[in-house]
């Protein structure tokens, strides 16, 4: 029956209703805002508002020298602070053709996995809190604090790490720890089936993610959707395959793809298992890793006053969260004339506007969390 | 496809509008000038023989020193595995102002929103330019090399007392 047949006295009238959620909602993941325009349970918008975080990282960057701003790049993703490091450190060894030791990149890629791992942890086990399973958010952390405790032996810190330094890695992996991370991966690796029995094939959980929110590849393109969530859509791009960097050209590794074996191909659930599967892929990369371990320096020399000559470079790292780019601008001082951060959440965030029209507000939740966006990266 | 080769099929089909080609830098970029940016974009997306799918970045650099404000646009290509930086000169005074990429690609709406902000350009035809990190009553653009931080908010210090010196006293 069309609307028009219902005669008017019958018509049951709504009204929009305007809600904030944020910017201190538990499922917002950091400080950001939505403005929510629903009919009942169906969104009509939700317009999200960014910029809570905003630090100037890149004005920051403008007046530190190149190695004082080693740190700061840590504080623009504080879930996968070694890929911003790497970045940033990648870029300036472009433009001072800085070479870097082979133990040092073996260093910066078991360090990146590790922090990929402890970044999806996060990831996966905050999806299924705010879809309202608690339990596996636990098991997730339980693993996470364990990778906390690997990257405080390696390097001191277990957030921000400050590791990777222009020419190499601050401090070298030594065997004690290489033995520590083997035994991680022999217990980590079967914990994963445990997490795919509790949660990936959890019947409640697959009818909340699944034929949610689904991105084609069109729009993951339009959008510029990267990592995981480009991934999800069946695109089969990686960063560290397709244009390679450090010594990922010699490893061996897959690239998990999304299928649609359970709904429709880019939806919540092609996102969420994903990054189960890059799990096991970052444990093959660390095993291999480990094995191949060449001795030497772990950083080369590298001039205290870092002067690159003028130039610009535009470097692209693989980090959980997607293609991270770091552009950077040297005049030939000693300070970088500008350094520009691209990350994957920023643009993951902007789709959120489209995707949520006509979806529902329970599902809303499913949407923000399976685009595994991150405030401090937006807003830098 | 090389860069040398795109550039070559700009200039023909844009003749006069893209120059300065610089092919012996990490990435190679060309300028390109302001009115016609988007049809070179629209251009670069479609053809076959280049297919820039994606707006990988869009941000913009202050250069007093030339008196001029530069557009940078970092495209790639997911198909033919290639990238080109794009370059826009802009006059720093006067309100800068460039049209909007986003009939190309949905990307450059929040991008744009961000160098409006931190930059202070102007995109032409842009369905929501409003500041996105900073408050929408901030003054100045703080990504500019001038840019003096005005010394309150909303009645609240943006400076910081010097806290060690006050306890030497």
């Amino acid at each position: 029956m069309s609307e028009a047949a219902i005669p008017e006295s019958e018509v049951f009238h709504t009204e929009d209703m305007t809600i904030s959620v944020g910017p201190q909602h538990p499922s917002t993941h950091g400080v950001l805002r939505f403005v929510v325009r629903t009919d009942g349970e169906v969104i009509k918008d939700a317009i999200p508002d960014v910029g809570y975080l905003h630090r100037s990282i890149e004005k920051i960057g403008e007046k530190c020298t190149w190695h004082g701003y080693v740190p700061y790049t840590d504080r623009a993703d504080y879930l996968a602070a070694m890929f911003a490091n790497q970045g940033f450190c990648m870029a300036a060894e472009r433009l001072g053709t800085t070479e870097v030791t082979r133990r040092g990149e073996f260093c910066r890629v078991i360090a990146c996995e590790l922090n990929r791992l402890a970044s999806h942890l996060i990831s996966v086990g905050t999806f299924g809190q705010d879809i309202g399973a608690i339990t596996p958010f636990l098991h997730a952390l339980r693993e996470r604090e364990t990778i906390n405790d690997l990257m405080e032996e390696i390097c001191g810190a277990r957030l921000t790490y400050n590791y990777i330094r222009i020419g190499g890695v601050g401090y070298d992996i030594t065997p004690e720890i290489c033995a520590k991370i083997t035994a991680f991966l022999d217990h980590f690796e079967p914990t994963i089936d445990e997490y795919n029995r509790l949660l990936s094939y959890n019947k409640i959980y697959i009818e909340r993610l699944a034929n949610v929110a689904v991105i084609t590849k069109e729009e993951a393109f339009q959008y510029n959707l990267v990592g995981p969530n480009l991934r999800a859509c069946g695109v089969k791009w990686d960063i560290r395959r397709d244009i390679p960097y450090s010594v990922y050209p010699e490893l061996e590794f897959d690239i998990p793809v999304g299928t649609g074996e359970i709904g429709t191909l880019g939806d919540c659930y092609d996102r969420y298992w994903v990054r189960i599967r890059e799990l096991e892929e970052s444990c093959k990369i660390l095993r291999q890793c480990l094995k191949m371990m060449p001795k030497g320096p772990a950083i080369s020399k590298v001039a205290r006053k870092f002067k690159p000559p003028a130039g610009e470079a535009y470097v692209r790292v693989e980090a959980p969260r997607g293609d991270m780019g770091f552009y950077v601008v040297s005049d030939g001082s000693e300070y970088p004339y500008r350094v520009r951060i691209r990350t994957g959440s920023f643009t993951a965030m902007a789709i959120i506007d489209k995707l949520s029209r006509g979806i529902m507000v329970a599902d809303l939740i499913a949407l923000i969390a399976s685009l595994d966006v991150d405030a401090p990266e937006i807003d830098r | 496809m090389e860069a040398q080769q795109i550039y070559n099929k700009l200039e023909r089909q844009f003749p006069g509008k893209v120059g300065n080609f610089r092919g012996d830098v990490f990435d190679p970029c060309l300028n390109v000038d302001a009115g016609s940016i988007v049809d070179v974009c629209r251009y670069l997306r479609d053809d076959p023989d280049t297919q820039f799918a994606v707006l990988s970045d869009l941000t913009a650099l202050d250069l007093p020193k030339e008196d001029k404000l530069q557009v940078v646009y970092h495209l790639h290509s997911y198909s033919k595995r290639h990238q080109i930086v794009l370059k826009a000169d802009l006059p720093r005074e006067d309100q800068p102002a460039i049209p909007t990429m986003e009939g190309v690609w949905k990307a450059a709406n929040w991008f744009e929103r961000e160098v409006f902000d931190l930059f202070g350009v102007m995109f032409e035809g842009h369905s929501d330019l409003r500041r996105i990190m900073l408050p929408e009553d901030w003054t100045g653009h703080p990504l500019r090399k001038d840019y003096v931080e005005q010394e309150e908010y909303d009645g609240i210090s943006t400076q910081r007392a010097p806290l060690v010196e006050k306890l030497l006293r």
